[in-house]
């Protein structure tokens, strides 16, 4: 089929072995690129119970057919493999330029198995793997791996996927990163590179990408590409970058704030788009193909942090932000150029630190144990000390490195209660106690605490729902929302982009697009079957991982302490209200009152052998504690 | 006539490389931007622009051809490429100051910006209008136009 490049490499780092599959046109209909691609593989390469940090876990780089393609903003690559910080499905999406010159290579999906003995990173080039010595790499930040492979590679097309000094100590939040400032952040994916001794992906890729019907394909993308380009909401994003929204959110009362104790704050507003374009002015570079262009770069000109330079986002804002009660953009700007050249997810490393904060405001945690940093909120120097601390895994930031889950387990003393997280990943920052409907997507999300599975704040800020009252009718709604999203995920569209496509036809759009690129004809009911089949299958892996019911409510927190002042003052998720609204979600998918897919609804998607894969696994789990028993 | 040629703000050019992706499909019928006549550059921490023929009134790629495979036209400035007679040898492309000149990895001769006979694709599809097709004159009036309107501002501020 035109649009892919119809391979799958294999990368046996034990073995430093190669083997290419070639991708059948039913697969490639089935699960259509990205995350349905790498999910599919996850779940029939990696065996139940793996050690996420051990050889067995297989970790799968994939992109979609409109890859490098004129589709504007379609160009991201997933990365996915077991989690380390959640032990379920491990997925983070990542654009930048990486995806499409790797699909030049020649690759719509690269596996990557085993250990390398020492330290490598891969070259992909042209379709051809070396595996080069990465001796003088390692203990590298990502920005100079990036810099040190171009400059040995002598090209500077060269694109270059890499982990920082995080990943290589196996810390559980660490990321992978392109062109610097692009992030595969969540769920420790860098960590899962650095147990196998890899330090990087290169790729450089000259292979043309060809499609069905070129000239069609240029018309309808023209048109695209100019609402995209000058339409007011992604000007807006241009203008101001992800955080174009943090004014309306604070003032919504939904932008959490010293680790989730107030949802609102009159500090922020010196973080507000306007304030920061004023005092902060930001160029703006596009990722690969794109129209929109809403990574904005923040150079520091003065002060104790001159001379940072960072990408700061709307979520990196939060957690490093007011999340750990800092207000001061530069030191929040530096906290990000930290995290991104050591390599770890902004997002779960100021969770994490929020978390520690409070502990320490509590007497939970003392000088003693922080190796002597006094972790005051608002301390941009102790949190700026404990990222570092994290990132070599030393003393007090070993603790930290496993994520807020375990090191509220390890630390004890209640402070579990103090811990946003569900299923082990770090809450993004919407305050879900005052967004019903989020609270819900934030807690079926199938990689843990996520607001991008569903993208259900749509539904409480937009005031489509009473954002504050609870309602079967969310269940149906989130399940469609994370269908469609898996969809975008899976081509790979980005989140950024959707509002030009949703209003060219939406999942019409795609289906002509899908045909004038592969040649293939799929309708939007295939679309949402193809959401449906991924999501049902990624269930299916964490059930096997030994998933429950319990893993989907949300921290004690959004359940037990009300917002305490704002305009959402007193609003909390109850556990009535919740089970009202999970067990509404897991009846609109078809699924037991335990959140179970049944084998009716498996066979129904196409997924027979994962149905006869469940009964089996239940099989042995049920006999694994009758033994327990006796 | 007086000559359009392709310039590219750097205010406004993000560096998507859309310029590129649509050059390497309307000249090749592919998407590969290492065909494309025009080629975006970023340097560090976040400037963007992208560069394609500057049309140079004496272009020292056709005084370097040793084979006469190039040729200005005299109306438009656009460099002419007799493929039957060049030979790839990349004389031009050492030549060329800008790094316009392309060598093509299947005929191996050389290619260059031709400005799609007056309406070029990449302006047409730029999301951000960074480029433009524009004369010296009109060019410079407008550059002229903003430093006085700059002046204007950094005045009204000190009033």
């Amino acid at each position: 089929m035109f649009g892919y490049a119809g391979k799958i490499l294999y990368v046996d780092l034990t073995h430093r072995k190669t083997r290419i599959e070639r991708i059948s046109n039913d697969f490639c209909k089935k699960y259509l690129g990205g995350n349905g691609f790498a999910s599919s593989l996850l779940y029939r390469l990696n065996k139940p119970e793996i050690d996420p940090l051990s050889p067995e876990n297989a970790v799968i780089f994939a992109v979609g057919p409109f890859t490098a393609t004129i589709i504007p903003s379609s160009h991201k690559f997933i990365v996915q493999a077991k989690s380390p910080l959640t032990n379920l499905v491990g997925m983070s999406l990542c654009s930048g330029s990486w995806g499409p010159a790797l699909k030049m290579t020649g690759y719509d999906t690269v596996v990557i198995l085993g250990k390398s003995e020492k330290p490598i990173y891969l070259f992909i080039d042209d379709g051809s793997v070396q595996f080069a010595d990465a001796k003088n790499l390692w203990g590298r930040d990502a920005w100079q791996t990036e810099d040190l492979i171009r400059e040995e590679t002598r090209d500077e097309m060269v694109r270059v996927a890499a982990i920082g000094p995080a990943g290589e100590n196996l810390v559980r939040m660490a990321c992978i990163t392109n062109d610097k400032h692009r992030q595969a952040g969540r769920t420790g994916m860098g960590a899962v590179m650095g147990s196998k001794n890899l330090k990087a992906i290169a790729a450089r890729g000259m292979k043309n990408v060809e499609v069905a019907k070129l000239d069609e394909l240029m018309e309808v993308c023209g048109k695209l590409i100019k609402d995209a380009g000058q339409g007011a909401t992604t000007v807006r994003h241009r203008t101001y970058g992800t955080p174009h929204c943090i004014g309306i959110i604070n003032e919504k009362c939904a932008f959490p704030t010293r680790n989730w104790q107030e949802a609102t704050s009159e500090s922020t507003k010196s973080l507000y788009p306007d304030v920061l374009l004023r005092d902060y002015p930001s160029k703006h570079n596009a990722c690969w193909g794109c129209p929109v262009g809403c990574d904005a770069i923040t150079t520091i000109n003065d002060g104790p942090f001159k001379g940072t330079v960072a990408s700061v986002e709307h979520e990196s804002i939060y957690s490093l932000g007011p999340n750990c009660d800092v207000f001061h953009y530069p030191s929040i700007a530096k906290a990000v150029e930290l995290c991104d050249r050591l390599g770890v997810d902004t997002i779960s490393v100021g969770s994490t630190i929020a978390w520690a904060m409070e502990c320490y405001e509590r007497g939970i945690l003392t000088k003693d144990d922080t190796d002597g940093v006094e972790l005051n909120f608002g301390d941009y120097e102790a949190q700026h000390s404990i990222i570092r601390k994290i990132a070599a895994r030393e003393g007090f930031g070993d603790i930290l490195a496993d994520g807020v889950k375990r090191a509220s387990e390890k630390v004890g003393k209640g402070s579990a209660r103090f811990a946003l997280h569900n299923k082990g990943l770090e809450f993004a920052g919407y305050d879900v106690r005052g967004l019903k409907a989020s609270a819900l997507a934030f807690c079926t999300s199938i990689r843990g605490g996520c607001h991008l599975r569903a993208v259900a704040m749509s539904l409480d800020f937009d005031g489509k729902v009473d954002r504050f009252k609870a309602d079967s009718a969310y269940g149906k709604m989130v399940m469609n929302l994370e269908d469609i999203h898996t969809v975008y995920d899976s081509l790979i569209v980005c989140l950024y982009i959707q509002s030009t496509f949703e209003k060219f036809g939406g999942f019409g759009l795609v289906s002509d697009l899908y045909e004038l690129v592969t040649g293939a004809r799929i309708t939007p009911n295939e679309l949402y079957a193809v959401g449906e089949r991924v999501w049902n299958l990624e269930k299916a892996f964490n059930l096997r991982e030994g998933w429950e019911k319990k893993d989907d409510y949300p921290p004690p927190r959004v359940m037990l302490d009300p917002i305490p002042s704002g305009i959402a003052k007193g609003a909390r998720v109850t556990k009535k209200e919740f089970d009202l609204m999970l067990n509404a979600y897991f009846e609109a998918r078809g699924w037991t009152i335990d959140g179970v897919p049944t084998r009716g609804k498996l066979v129904s998607l196409g997924l027979d052998d994962v149905a006869e894969d469940l009964e089996q696994s239940e099989k042995s789990q049920r006999e694994q504690k009758m033994e327990g028993k006796k | 006539m007086t000559r359009k040629f392709l310039v590219s703000d750097p205010e406004k050019c993000t560096g998507c490389r859309i310029c590129e992706i649509v050059c390497s499909a309307v000249k090749e019928k592919v998407f590969n931007p290492s065909f494309s006549r025009i080629r975006t550059v970023f340097t560090w921490p976040d400037q963007n622009v992208a560069l394609a023929c500057r049309l140079c009134e004496d272009p020292s790629c056709v005084r370097a051809c040793p084979r006469n495979a190039l040729r200005a036209n005299r109306v438009t400035g656009v460099v002419e490429v007799e493929s039957a007679k060049c030979d790839g040898c990349r004389w031009c492309m050492e030549a060329c100051k800008f790094g316009a000149m392309l060598i093509h990895s299947r005929d191996k001769t050389v290619k260059i910006c031709d400005l799609c006979e007056g309406a070029p694709k990449c302006v047409e599809f730029c999301p951000t209008e960074a480029l433009e097709l524009r004369t010296a004159e009109d060019f410079s009036q407008r550059t002229r136009r903003r430093a006085i309107s700059t002046l204007i501002t950094g005045a009204d501020e000190k009033l």
